[in-house]
């Protein structure tokens, strides 16, 4: 038995940009969360995730000693800092769109 | 074992100018040998520097300085707390010139200043350079300036050889906190896991409050204590490298695993490889444990050898962007809106590609073709906020744009209110990597003259 939950629930992240790329970190509150996430929160869906934005890449890259991930996103700021007519220029704001992803928990 | 405390007065240019107070006091409390660092310099506010240059040459450099620096500098000076900071931006010898001023003015006896240069790449000399680098894409016509990112070496020999206070243009974050360490410590330029570690603790200072439970409380999930006055970050340095993170005394704000964690990977791309001018940084093996009340240790950072170049950021003038808001409400507010946009598409779309923006309902999720806003249907948002946006090379264009959305007043739907219309000009950026040693990094005491 399975139960769906937000990734806001067990996770956190923050958001950071170079030029047009996106880095957003997350990381798991409890350790006992983080191989749910690293099964679940995978490079393909956050892609799916973020196709409103038309990512050319997403690398994940883990970090088991700290529960954590870092999302690299290519091409996702319309340019980034310098090209965007985006309000929030640097996609801030991502790291929390991140966090709206659904995770499927075990019961 | 031996410590070095590195605190952070300021984490960006317009960051509060009453955060360095309470660091100072406390590390004149702790009474171990210690910096403070400012950063002011993010990619594009050294652009913005350059040109304020261009038409004020004795500017250039932060203009909050005097605001930074003033509440601390007498206590600084006495309890020989090193200050380091690139508020020196592009106009180094100018932040000299003043910082000695303000000490004179306050009756203090003079500093020693070092002064560092080999960053700036805008003068006439550098363009064959950067013209090789970039190739045809060094558009000479429109080139505004180009800064290299120097490193730690000059900061820790300016303050080996008695420097109170180190002013610098562009180098890397960090290595305002490895300077300092480095010369405390001693360390060769090839200890390369002492460098990391204490790069990654720059790294973890230099945006500020970011790391002491700014730009992180999430009520209810993530609470923040007293917010309203949040401490600034101070470091506890190692000489194997590792640091504890800490904050001022009496202040605001928290210091757990979870700001750290977030703050370390901030702005990182591959943890096994953040490349700073000094040092490879691999944290893919690091370590973060609460070792006490708002203490935490970062330890397991890993240096590999630097590069063998320097990363060179690239400015040319890059036209106007512009935008205008216009706002509706009540029955049928979503419906006007949508309106307002089609007007201005119709009116100005001819010229340029328009972004639109129901603030209120989509505004930063979509993408700059508006694929997002426009497969939503219309709702019954009874409070929303049309937003335009564009960029073009020619001022008159955007100007016109902008008069377009204030003529939404008289001509465009019902009970459009609270027009606002802004416009400023745009910098492209493109990076290059430069051989080091093409790019000497100096350093001089200032003299005065």
């Amino acid at each position: 038995m399975t139960k769906e939950i937000l990734l806001y629930d067990i996770a956190h992240a923050r958001t950071g940009d170079k030029g047009n790329r996106s880095n957003i970190s997350l990381i798991a509150y409890k350790p006992e969360h983080y191989s749910l996430i690293v099964e679940q929160i995978t490079e393909q869906r956050v892609l799916n995730h973020f196709a409103d934005r038309k990512p050319s890449k997403v690398v994940r890259y883990l970090l088991p000693n700290l529960s954590a991930m870092n999302f690299v996103i290519d091409d996702v700021l319309d340019g980034g800092v310098n090209d965007t007519l985006n309000l929030d220029m640097h996609g801030k704001s991502l790291s929390f769109h991140l966090l709206a992803m659904k995770v499927m928990m075990p019961l | 074992m031996k410590s070095f405390l590195v605190g952070c007065g300021a984490g960006f240019s317009g960051d509060r100018t009453d955060a360095a107070p309470p660091v100072v006091k406390t590390l004149i409390e702790r009474a171990l040998p210690c910096a403070i660092i400012f950063e002011n310099l993010a990619e594009r506010t050294l652009a913005a520097h350059q040109l304020t240059k261009r038409s004020y040459p004795d500017l250039g450099f932060e203009p909050l300085l005097e605001l930074e620096l003033e509440p601390i500098l007498a206590d600084c000076l006495r309890h020989h707390i090193v200050i380091v900071g690139n508020f020196g931006a592009a106009n180094p010898k100018g932040a000299a010139k003043f910082i000695k001023a303000l000490a004179l003015r306050l009756n203090l006896d003079e500093p020693r200043i070092a002064v560092l240069e080999g960053d700036n790449l805008s003068d006439q000399k550098s363009k064959p350079l950067l013209k090789e680098q970039l190739g045809k894409s060094f558009d000479e016509e429109n080139f505004v300036c180009a800064n290299a990112y120097q490193g730690a070496k000059e900061i820790a020999q300016a303050i080996s050889q008695g420097a109170q206070i180190v002013v610098t243009g562009r180098v890397a974050d960090p290595s305002l906190t490895l300077g300092p360490a480095m010369a405390f410590f001693g360390w060769k330029e090839d200890n390369w896991n002492c460098l990391a570690g204490a790069s990654m603790a720059g790294h973890l200072l230099e945006c500020g409050a970011q790391v002491t439970g700014g730009y992180f409380s999430d009520p209810g999930l993530k609470d923040v204590p007293n917010m309203d006055n949040i401490g600034f970050p101070i470091a506890e340095i190692f000489e194997d490298g590792s640091c504890i993170i800490t904050k001022a005394d009496d202040t605001g704000g928290l210091v757990d695993v979870r700001t750290v964690k977030e703050q370390l990977l901030y702005e990182l791309h591959d943890p096994s490889a953040y490349i700073t001018p000094d040092v490879v940084c691999d944290i893919s093996k690091a370590t973060v444990e609460q070792v006490g009340h708002d203490r935490v240790r970062l330890s397991g950072v890993i240096g590999h050898p630097r590069t063998a170049s320097l990363k060179a950021n690239v400015f040319f003038d890059g036209g106007w962007f512009g935008e205008g808001e216009i706002s509706y409400a009540g029955p049928n507010a979503e419906a006007r809106a949508r309106l307002a946009c089609d007007i201005l598409q119709k009116r100005m779309g001819k010229y340029m590609h328009l972004r639109f923006d129901l603030i209120g309902i989509t505004s930063i999720l979509g993408d700059d073709a508006g694929r997002m806003l426009s497969r939503q249907s219309v709702g019954q948002n009874l409070d929303l906020r049309v937003r335009v946006a564009a960029q073009h090379t020619s001022k008159d264009i955007i100007d016109l744009l902008l008069r377009e959305v204030t003529a939404l007043w008289c001509g465009g739907p019902a009970g459009g209110g609270g027009v606002r219309v802004a416009k400023r000009q745009r910098l492209s950026t493109q990076s290059c990597l430069i051989a080091r040693d093409r790019l000497p990094a100096t350093f001089h005491f200032y003299d005065g003259k």
